[in-house]
């Protein structure tokens, strides 16, 4: 076996070569096909969405404050009807489904393969492009009539009762479909076909097989989330009769359509966050990832396993008890998959060298808020509990525990853990600590006590309360605009950074992926020759180096070139 | 990556010979004609004879997959997806149409006239 050993930092020839500064002007933006920028851009327009609806909800917690009708004036039934919808479709279709494989993976996976873009740039600024249509769509509904049917867009009320723009909704959700499938695409080619020599699928970092799962429900439920929106609009539009059971439709149809894509959804929303977690949890332990098939694999399980499980949110909607029964055992099956991932993550952090940097941060506080999230997923997966808290707030818990403490948390970890490789700056670490301790104990402080209030009967998206329920209302509200303030600090850290952050190095963390290889930022085409590969969490391969304040690779760690010919011929 | 044949030429380096071609054709109006001879059968307990049927056209669309669209000269992985995709619709539209069949009753015997007149 041949030692060769890689540069780990090495100057670009010229300035111009950092993708930042190759070019400039609003159309070298606007019309690029580089992986790198169109993954900022998105990262820029997710981020936007996510504020929009983060204030959204901001609102509807302030609303919740006194329990009476009306506690802001402009705050009407019709409107918080409004508020907890577009909250809802905000987030879910334009934040957290694209937040990491569009924003993170495009900027990400082709430096993490060694390649020089993905497999189809074109398609990937269309992608994106689609993405500003679906959310034209979205706005245009919100400043016209606004949108009250819930995310979810249920029928008969969608079709038959709502007075406000479904239609345009619901094809703002269709083209953001089509955007996440080109996404999805280009991902699955990108890894069959640009694997650089060396790269073998288990030599593969973890990421990167959590960015494969996900594309693999992206392109084959994503087109079902289309078929079922299509339907719903020319129900609405030409009255046809496909979930109005007085045309001879059925309305639990449209939940079976569309969950089947929606559930499948979740796990679109989490795997990527997985996969940034078993990075940050190795790095910062300084140990090779424990159970790596294992975590790969789990990967898999829960991209095909997502699938059989919808019937899981449709118990209490009249769906019959053979179908419910068997949805209930499938369901408890994916939580094996989930498991092994929290259990091996667990096991590299047992004496390991732990560094408590900010994405580390972050990532203990995923490890701790998922596992929540997804054991009290158990309480509404088992029927006979699911009963008692079905549309609660326990419901609306458990999903914020996951999709917000799962899956935002692990974004804001690899945000920070990816900042310097994408922005050539480092940032305050203190300030970012300080940051992921808001955003944990506010996290808890806002969705904790609505599990409490969920299982005493408080029931989700109602405009005004019991009594009994305020004191869990008000500790909810005040935890929400705390963690307002703990996403600002995180955003107010990494802004700074960008004008007074000291300049990254190449490595600043110590890890052995690819990606660290190259420049930061990286180069207009990432790496001037297509880099060796070794074994991506072998932490003992690189060692810090203070002349250049980054870690660099050993001189005598041999790296693997026993593969002449490239991974994909 | 993988070792079996590929087609880098775009041409078709591997003609499929006719009586492949009349075989396959042979299976799936045979499946068709043991699909419709099941529908009426009282072998299959009732409500499972919609994932018979969902059963043997996944069997017929593989086949077509397989033999007519070529894809069995492709990449076992390619195969494999397209296999994955159609068993995905087979089982959706097995649990939709089943949990349908069992609840439909409840929708024939509800009366929406009663429930519009009612207060």
């Amino acid at each position: 076996m041949a030692t060769d050993v890689m540069p780990a930092h090495s100057e670009p020839a010229r300035p111009e070569d950092n993708y930042l500064t190759a070019s400039r002007g609003f159309m070298s933006w606007a019309v690029t096909l580089d992986h790198k920028r169109i993954g900022v851009m998105y990262l820029i327009g997710t981020m936007t969405a996510m504020f929009l609806g983060g204030l959204l909800a901001l609102v509807l917690r302030a609303e919740h404050l006194s329990g009476n009708p009306n506690t802001l004036p402009f705050v009407t039934h019709d409107v918080y009807n409004q508020l907890f919808t577009l909250h809802g479709a905000i987030m879910v279709f334009l934040f957290i489904i694209p937040s990491i494989p569009a924003a993170l993976g495009n900027f990400i996976l082709p430096v993490m393969l060694g390649a020089k873009d993905v497999a189809f740039p074109r398609m990937n600024l269309c992608s994106f492009y689609l993405w500003i249509i679906g959310a034209i769509f979205f706005v245009c509904a919100l400043l016209t009539t606004g949108l009250d049917t819930g995310w979810t867009f249920y029928t008969p009320y969608s079709t038959n009762t709502s007075q406000t723009n479904v239609v345009l909704a619901t094809f703002g959700a269709f083209i953001l479909g089509f955007s996440s499938i080109f996404t999805g695409l280009n991902f699955i080619v990108t890894i069959h076909t640009m694997r650089p020599p060396g790269m073998t699928w288990f030599r593969m970092p973890l990421f990167l097989w959590s960015l494969y799962a996900t594309a693999i429900i992206q392109v084959l439920a994503t087109p079902v989330l289309g078929i079922t929106l299509l339907l719903l609009a020319a129900e609405r539009m030409f009255g046809l009769g496909i979930f109005d059971p007085k045309l001879g439709g059925d309305p639990v149809l449209y939940q079976h359509f569309f969950w089947f894509y929606s559930h499948p959804a979740v796990y679109i929303m989490i795997l990527p966050a997985m996969g940034i977690i078993s990075e940050l949890i190795s790095t910062f332990s300084r140990k090779p990832i424990f159970g790596y098939r294992f975590i790969a694999f789990s990967s898999m399980a829960i991209a095909l396993l997502g699938f059989l499980v919808w019937g899981h949110h449709m118990f209490t909607s009249g769906q019959s008890e053979m179908v419910t029964i068997i949805f209930s055992v499938l369901t408890f099956s994916v939580s094996i998959p989930s498991a092994i991932k929290v259990f091996n993550w667990l096991a590299t952090m047992y004496k390991g060298s732990i560094v408590l940097a900010t994405p580390m941060c972050y990532a203990l506080s995923f490890l701790f808020l998922f596992t929540i999230g997804g054991l009290t997923g158990l309480f509404l997966g088992a029927l006979a509990t699911d009963i008692h808290l079905h549309d609660t707030y326990f419901v609306v818990a458990h999903f914020h525990y996951v999709m917000m403490g799962g899956t935002l948390v692990a974004f804001i970890g690899g945000l920070f853990y990816w900042w310097p490789k994408m922005t050539g700056r480092m940032y305050n670490e203190f300030w970012g600590q300080i940051s992921s301790l808001i955003v944990f104990v506010a996290f808890n402080l806002t969705f904790f006590p609505q599990f409490v209030m969920g299982s005493r009967g408080m029931p989700r998206r109602y405009y005004n309360y019991l009594p009994e329920f305020q004191v869990y209302h008000v500790l909810s509200t005040i935890g929400a605009f705390l963690l307002g303030f703990g996403l600002l600090l995180a955003a107010i850290v990494l802004i700074v950074s960008l004008f007074k952050g000291k300049k990254a190095p190449a490595n600043p963390w110590g890890a052995a992926t690819l990606e660290w290889q190259c420049t930061s930022p990286p180069p207009l085409a990432n790496f001037e020759k297509t880099p060796t590969v070794g074994n991506p969490y072998d932490m003992n391969s690189v060692v810090w180096d203070p002349d250049t304040e980054s870690f660099i690779r050993r001189g005598d760690v041999p790296t693997v070139k026993d593969e002449a010919t490239p991974a994909h011929s | 990556m993988s070792d079996h044949h590929e087609d880098h030429n775009h041409g078709f380096s591997h003609v499929m010979s006719p009586g492949i071609l009349l075989g396959t054709f042979a299976v799936l109006i045979v499946m068709t004609i043991v699909t419709v001879l099941l529908a009426d059968s009282e072998l299959i307990p009732k409500g499972f004879d919609v994932h018979v049927a969902l059963t043997i056209a996944t069997i017929k669309a593989a086949f077509v997959m397989l033999f007519f669209m070529h894809m069995i000269y492709d990449k076992p992985l390619n195969t494999i997806f397209f296999l994955f995709s159609i068993v995905f619709v087979s089982l959706f539209l097995g649990f939709a149409m089943t949990d349908t069949e069992q609840y439909q009753h409840r929708i024939d015997e509800f009366n929406y006239n009663e429930v519009e007149t009612t207060p």
